[in-house]
């Protein structure tokens, strides 16, 4: 049985796991760890990823698509790298409501464009949210000056939405396959 | 949906960017900020900074097409007799006489008196208020905490004089300014990446007023020296070439790319260029993929 994985990365609280979870066949394996009560980060949510999530997608019985979230805080970045390897293609989650964390973002990207130069996109997460910054904005924001680079609205809780991101990294996986070497 | 957000994470010149690329027209607004006692984190899950809520509004600056044409804000006089005073076109005497004289007009008839009276040129109220609206600008370039809000397709009142500024010498201009070391090694964390210029170079720098040392590193853009190369070239410290390299990628006049020779980030373990999965991949996979997620 042949085996592939993405990886979706992003900022932490971009809504890496939620993104997983709405299209995972299985219980998401999430490796969350409840965030102290007392820390001001217990006021964007309750936990936090610490180590990976990982969802999965049975295509056959000869091929299965594994998706492996990255933890979103800087100390567990460790392991970033061990995940990105032998990845088809990442997604780069951004919180399109959180200016302060455009700059995460744009460090991660840059991160893992070095790991491997595979094909990737963005996703401008919370799009439904009022103070949502809309996709073009964002991406003079994080500085995607390629065109190519695909940049998609995106509502992570949203089966739909989500689905769209992947089929638009599966596209770009495709184009590049097909681009003259 | 407007652009909100807080200049400590998105600055003025990097809303004036993004104002300048995407040929805003709308206004924008800068609040007083009161600090509200929360904490807000920043995408790295680490760095707190203070969450600031808007208070009242202590500037208003309007775009058309991506260019600044208005500007005002609290405690900068924007009486069109008051920005000729402080230009050197109107003594303080003339500046109060008309100030009280024509109080029921409005720039825009004010303006046209002034002409007709010979007291000032058409040119002399043009460079005036623009150098008003760009003393605004340099003021704001140096706030760090003020929320903002971008309204799009709001336009200004019919009664202001529209003053188009182009903003790409302003964000130039401005960097000029900026002092903190911090917060260009964060803007542009890696010197080992190479600049490159824009589609339409000619186009983009047509109207563009370079220093020297702008200029001096202009001249080794190739897309292949690095900016830590192009620095040593010009004798320049980090600080120095972060500053110049910041200004001209926030004026859309250059972009930074990743040459083949770039050291890698450091960040995680020792990092080891991968080969591309997807070279082991068959079409065959990736088509079967799309055809499961479509159906999911």
């Amino acid at each position: 049985m042949q085996t592939v994985k993405m990886v979706i990365t992003g900022p932490f609280s971009s809504g890496k796991t939620e993104f997983i979870k709405s299209i995972s066949e299985i219980e998401v394996v999430s490796t969350e760890s409840p965030i102290a009560k007392d820390s001001p980060e217990a006021m964007e949510k309750a936990n936090t990823t610490v180590a990976m999530d990982f969802g999965r997608i049975t295509v056959d019985d000869d091929l299965v698509l594994y998706l492996f979230g990255t933890p979103g805080q800087r100390r567990f970045d460790f392991m970033w790298e061990i995940l990105a390897e032998g990845m088809l293609g990442f997604v780069v989650m951004v919180d399109s409501s959180k200016p302060e964390t455009f700059r995460e973002a744009r460090s991660i990207l840059e991160t893992f464009r070095a790991y491997a130069p595979t094909p990737y996109v963005v996703a401008a997460n919370k799009q439904d949210h009022e103070d949502a910054w809309k996709p073009e904005d964002l991406r003079i924001a994080l500085r995607i000056e390629d065109e190519n680079v695909k940049l998609l609205s995106c509502v992570a809780k949203n089966k739909e939405s989500v689905k769209e991101v992947l089929l638009e990294l599966l596209y770009s996986i495709l184009e590049e396959m097909d681009a003259p070497k | 949906m407007a652009l909100k957000g807080n200049l400590a994470v998105f600055t003025t010149t990097q809303l004036l960017n993004l104002i300048n690329l995407s040929k805003k027209s709308g206004v924008l607004t800068i609040y007083e900020g009161h600090k509200t006692g929360k904490k807000l984190i920043m995408g790295d899950g680490l760095t707190q900074i203070d969450e600031v809520a808007p208070g009242k509004e202590v500037a208003n600056l309007n775009f058309q097409q991506g260019m600044l044409v208005f500007a005002q804000m609290n405690g900068k006089d924007g009486h069109l007799a008051s920005i000729l005073q402080r230009a050197g076109k109107l003594n303080e005497d003339q500046a109060r006489t008309i100030r009280e004289k024509a109080a029921a007009l409005n720039d825009k008839g004010l303006a046209l008196r002034l002409i007709n009276a010979n007291y000032v040129t058409k040119n002399d109220i043009v460079r005036s208020i623009q150098k008003h609206a760009v003393s605004i600008v340099f003021d704001l370039m140096t706030w760090k905490q003020e929320p903002f809000e971008f309204k799009e397709n709001v336009a200004p009142p019919d009664s202001h004089i529209l003053v188009p500024i182009d903003l790409k010498n302003v964000i130039i201009e401005g960097t000029r300014i900026i002092t903190e070391q911090k917060h260009l090694e964060e803007e542009i964390e890696n010197l080992d990446f190479a600049l490159k210029f824009p589609e339409n170079p000619g186009e983009k720098f047509k109207n563009v007023q370079l220093g020297t040392n702008e200029w001096r590193v202009v001249g080794f853009i190739n897309g292949k020296n690095t900016i830590r190369q192009i620095g040593k070239a010009c004798n320049m410290t980090d600080t120095e070439i972060r500053r110049i390299v910041y200004g001209l990628l926030q004026a859309g006049l250059v972009q930074m790319i990743r040459p083949q020779s770039a050291e890698q980030p450091k960040r995680g373990t020792d990092l080891k260029r991968q080969q591309p999965a997807n070279t082991r991949i068959e079409r065959d996979v990736i088509q079967r993929l799309i055809v499961k997620i479509k159906n999911t």
